[in-house]
């Protein structure tokens, strides 16, 4: 027998909170829904460009009403819920009519707070809140000249614009004396009121109104300091009034809002609140970042999963002006404790400050250039110590060295047809395209819809940007915790404390404790869980939960076909050898081979079921699988060193065969590749590799978390050390520390930039017991790592793996 | 005229994993839920001809190594944002030994 499930309010939040629903639980309730406007739902933070006619209002349509239609919600609009009876579990409509719950969600949003003036109930004197709204706006635009808006913050001067645009000559009116002074300081909102002057809009600061002039319209404004102004539409838009008064008549607690505790439940345990109306720890928000987390959280509730939990949002702000680019979040005015690094271009338009606490970024202000926002925010959101880059972090992401994107990120500026993914050839165009006709909101809509920044994603950043730049800024993508995939709301870190808290011993233990979503998990979480459990236990394995790759032991192609690596440890090799793989490859009539990157050589072209036997010849002859295929460690690239070069400090290559016989085999968050150079002219290339030997003629420099792939990035100097054996300590204490902190899928390079280089010093630097404990624990997991899978294989083990079946017919 | 043919032991297809079976005309990919239910479907994903055998199965889906599209085993079509289709065909299970119905 399904329940009754009541929404009142057909908006953002509420809509959100059903859709959530049904993709958890499609046929738990019969669902009703009341909305006072007699619309379907649309998006309101794209009223601001509706107004500015750069979009029609079909086009921000969210849910028209054939979606309540196909998904058997019904809807019920233009009629009003008056009385809520909770003893009854019913709600009473305006008409009288009663409908009965079992579950009520309220989500009445809010209303703009008028100003209590003499003459505020004429005729033209209005808030920005509805379509209802940009219609009074877009019909008066017609027939009168003169606007003023009260309120220089965001949705005053977003107004503003728009009835520019519509031809109005138009009067911003602020109470004090800066624009934006919850988003803004001072030299940021002088910047932004100059552009906004260009563009014919119209300041008078530090005035308050005393009463609203006119007749049965509005004529004019009178303020305090006695002065006066025409006008023929006065704009009220000095806040948001939450509406909770059906709630509070209804006799649940209310402050000012609607308070609800971390699982969106109001002081009735039947009824749920999200949204605007809502009072949460405190705090009542209007930008939809945090109202879509709230939804989510109440779906879980609903759908009774309870193990969602909202734990209040950290908002960022953009403006959403053509033409001017405004970000800003967290604290940024600052206090005694906090330092701030400011970057000012009066003349080219560009201002930056960034507060610090403890090396922490707790605020941000950008104006001009805003396109680093999204990732000074993440970096806010995951309290990233930036004391290693401080110097250059307010030039950017793209100084930290992306060689990839640097140049392009400027996304508003790009043409429709530049190529933002270069893997699956997506432009700028198809994307925005996508993100308007499909109505896409997040960067999973977008990966899914268009495959941008779904392969190798290092235009992930580029694809935010535009996503934020199509939907208008005050929307920002990236919750506060991004779970591991659909199948859980659990993140990475946190299913990774579980399996240890827990002490779960493999996938179904996971999944039964830790509430999976779905039976046997996906490709994402299987593949990253598998791996979270072999580095807990080094004997575990679940086939079936790795990839091909590492199920084969091969390199799966675009044919289907393998290839095969042997492993020649520091790129060194016999005459003997060589004939060894030369002979493997005639004998198996590989089609093609090619001298690697790594110091080794790939054979291509090979079917599934000759290798086993390929590699028991490869086993004979001496070699071990090099792994090329495997989100492990791959090769120890080296130069010649001092027993040839004439420039060599140390014997490189030696070091490097040590290097390699003590990590090779290892099972990693993603490949992880070391190389060790004779001297500073770093002919290995040690200054691109996850862990670098940098040979000089008084020790050793160690480098980490260098990457020469997606994102170029030079590794960061960890320690010089005076001798082999203590090279051999910290190569292994840093592999350890990576494969028990990264994330499944996250190279040295950037879980560095995530942690903090600091974290690794303090973790195998700065105290030598832990070194020496992570670099045995290394070793342990190293036992069964080092029996050859290769030879495994060729002895017979998995043969069920290789075999096909024949059958005729 | 449609005939069952013998594959082989269900226990020598692992749990939500599969087996290739190569015919005269083309292979297919066998698969083994955690229910012991059994799917068949040609071995060749709808996007770029991916051999889905070598894919990682969940529930009543797989997904194709080479570039991640999901496949429903039930009916061969893709899952999700993405468009496409490939053939399935019928199995069934008599005293432990998997039979396919012969596409020929």
């Amino acid at each position: 027998m399904k329940q009754n499930l009541v929404l009142i309010g057909n908006g953002m939040a509420g809509m959100r909170c059903i859709e959530e629903l049904l993709k958890l639980e499609p046929e738990k309730y019969t669902i009703t829904v009341f909305g006072e406007e007699p619309y379907g739902n649309y998006n309101r933070i794209m009223l601001s460009p509706v107004l500015a006619n750069e979009k029609t209002l079909d086009e921000i349509m969210l849910n028209d009403e054939q979606w309540y239609v196909d998904n058997n919600v019904t809807l019920i609009k233009g009629n009003k819920v008056t009385e809520i009876h909770r003893a009854r579990k019913e709600v009473v409509a305006e008409d009288g009519t009663t409908t009965p719950y079992d579950r009520l969600l309220i989500a009445t949003g809010s209303t703009s707070f008028m100003l209590p003036l003499p003459g505020a109930d004429k005729y033209g004197v209005i808030g920005f809140r509805d379509v209802q709204d940009v219609d009074t706006m877009v019909e008066t635009a017609e027939q009168y000249k003169t606007a003023v808006v009260i309120g220089g913050g965001l949705l005053g001067l977003e107004a503003a614009n728009g009835l520019m645009k519509q031809g109005m000559d138009v009067t911003v009116v602020h109470l004090m004396d800066t624009l934006m002074e919850r988003q803004l300081n001072e030299p940021a909102a002088k910047m932004l009121q100059a552009s906004l002057e260009e563009k014919g809009m119209k300041f008078l600061m530090d005035h308050a109104t005393e009463e609203i002039l006119g007749d049965d319209r509005v004529t004019g404004l009178k303020f305090t300091n006695g002065t006066q102004v025409d006008a023929d539409l006065v704009v009220m838009a000095v806040g948001i009034k939450p509406n909770f008064e059906l709630a509070q008549s209804a006799g649940l607690h209310c402050e000012h809002g609607i308070v609800v505790s971390d699982t969106m439940q109001t002081f009735d345990p039947n009824i749920y609140s999200v949204g605007e109306c809502v009072q949460h720890r405190g705090a009542t928000y209007g930008l939809v970042a945090p109202l879509f987390e709230q939804a989510k959280v109440a779906a879980n509730h609903l759908a009774e999963l309870g193990i969602a939990r909202y734990e209040g949002t950290v908002t960022s702000t953009m403006l959403k002006v053509t033409g001017i680019d405004l970000f800003s979040a967290g604290d940024f005015h600052g206090d005694d404790d906090t330092d701030e690094l400011v970057f000012h271009d009066a003349s080219n338009g560009v201002y930056k400050k960034i507060v610090l606490r403890d090396e922490v970024i707790v605020g941000a202000v950008l104006y001009g250039d805003t396109i680093d926002g999204t990732w000074y925010f993440q970096m806010m959101k995951d309290e990233t110590n930036i004391s290693d880059f401080r110097n250059t972090v307010l030039f950017g992401q793209a100084h930290l060295g992306d060689a990839g994107h640097g140049d392009e990120t400027r996304v508003a500026a790009m043409k429709d047809s530049d190529e933002i993914c270069g893997c699956n050839g997506v432009n700028k165009g198809e994307i925005v395209n996508s993100i308007i006709d499909k109505k896409l909101f997040t960067l999973e809509d977008v990966r899914a819809h268009t495959k941008a920044s779904a392969s190798c994603g290092s235009c992930t950043g580029l694809v935010e940007s535009l996503l934020a730049h199509t939907l208008g800024g005050d929307y920002s993508e990236a919750p506060s915790k991004k779970p591991m995939c659909g199948c859980t709301d659990l993140t990475h870190d946190e299913v990774r404390a579980g399996i240890r808290k827990l002490g779960l011993k493999n996938h179904e233990e996971v999944r039964r404790s830790l509430d999976w979503k779905t039976d046997d998990g996906c490709a994402v979480c299987r593949q990253a869980t598998n791996y979270y459990l072999l580095c807990e236990y080094p004997d575990y394995n679940d086939p079936q939960s790795r990839f091909i790759n590492e199920r084969a032991h091969g390199n799966i192609q675009k044919d289907g076909s393998y290839s095969v690596v042997p492993r020649m440890f520091g790129g060194m090799c016999t005459p003997a050898d060589l004939r060894a793989i030369a002979d493997v490859a005639d004998k198996y009539e590989v089609p093609e081979m090619k001298v690697t990157g790594g110091q080794r050589i790939d054979m291509f072209g090979i079917k599934k079921e000759q290798l086993p036997a390929m590699w028991k010849d490869l086993s004979n002859a001496g070699f071990v699988s090099g792994h090329a295929y495997g989100k492990a460690m791959r090769t120890c690239k080296t130069c010649v060193g001092d027993s040839w070069c004439r420039m060599g400090t140390q014997d490189s290559t030696g070091l490097g065969i040590k290097l390699e016989e003590l990590t090779w085999g290892s099972w990693m968050p993603h490949k992880y590749k070391l190389a060790v150079s004779g001297c500073p002219r770093n002919c290995a290339e040690a200054t691109i590799k996850d862990f670098g030997v940098v040979c000089v003629d008084s020790g050793y420099e160690l480098h980490v978390g260098g990457n020469g792939g997606i994102k170029v990035r030079v590794t960061d100097f960890l320690i010089k050390v005076d001798t082999e054996e203590e090279v051999l300590e910290y190569a292994g204490a840093f592999a350890q520390f990576y494969r028990e902190d990264a994330h499944y899928l996250e190279r040295t390079a950037p879980w560095i930039e995530r942690v903090g280089l600091q974290k690794i010093k303090d973790a195998i630097v700065d105290d030598e017991a832990n070194r020496k404990a992570l670099h045995e624990r290394f070793k342990v997991s190293q036992k069964p790592s080092q029996i050859d899978p290769w030879k495994k294989i060729a002895d017979g083990a998995e043969a069920n793996e290789f075999a096909a079946i024949k059958v005729t017919g | 005229m449609s005939n069952w043919l013998e594959i082989s032991p269900l226990d020598q297809i692992p749990v939500l994993g599969s087996r290739v079976v190569e015919t005269d005309n083309e292979n297919i990919a066998i698969f083994r839920g955690k229910d012991d239910n059994v799917f068949a479907i040609k071995d060749s994903c709808p996007h770029k001809q991916g051999p889905l055998s070598q894919g990682i199965m969940h529930g009543t889906s797989v997904t194709c190594p080479l570039h991640n599209w999901k496949i429903d085993l039930n009916s061969g079509e893709a899952l999700g944002a993405d468009e496409g289709c490939t053939n399935v065909f019928e199995t069934k299970i008599e005293n432990g030994i998997v039979f396919l119905k012969s596409p020929a």
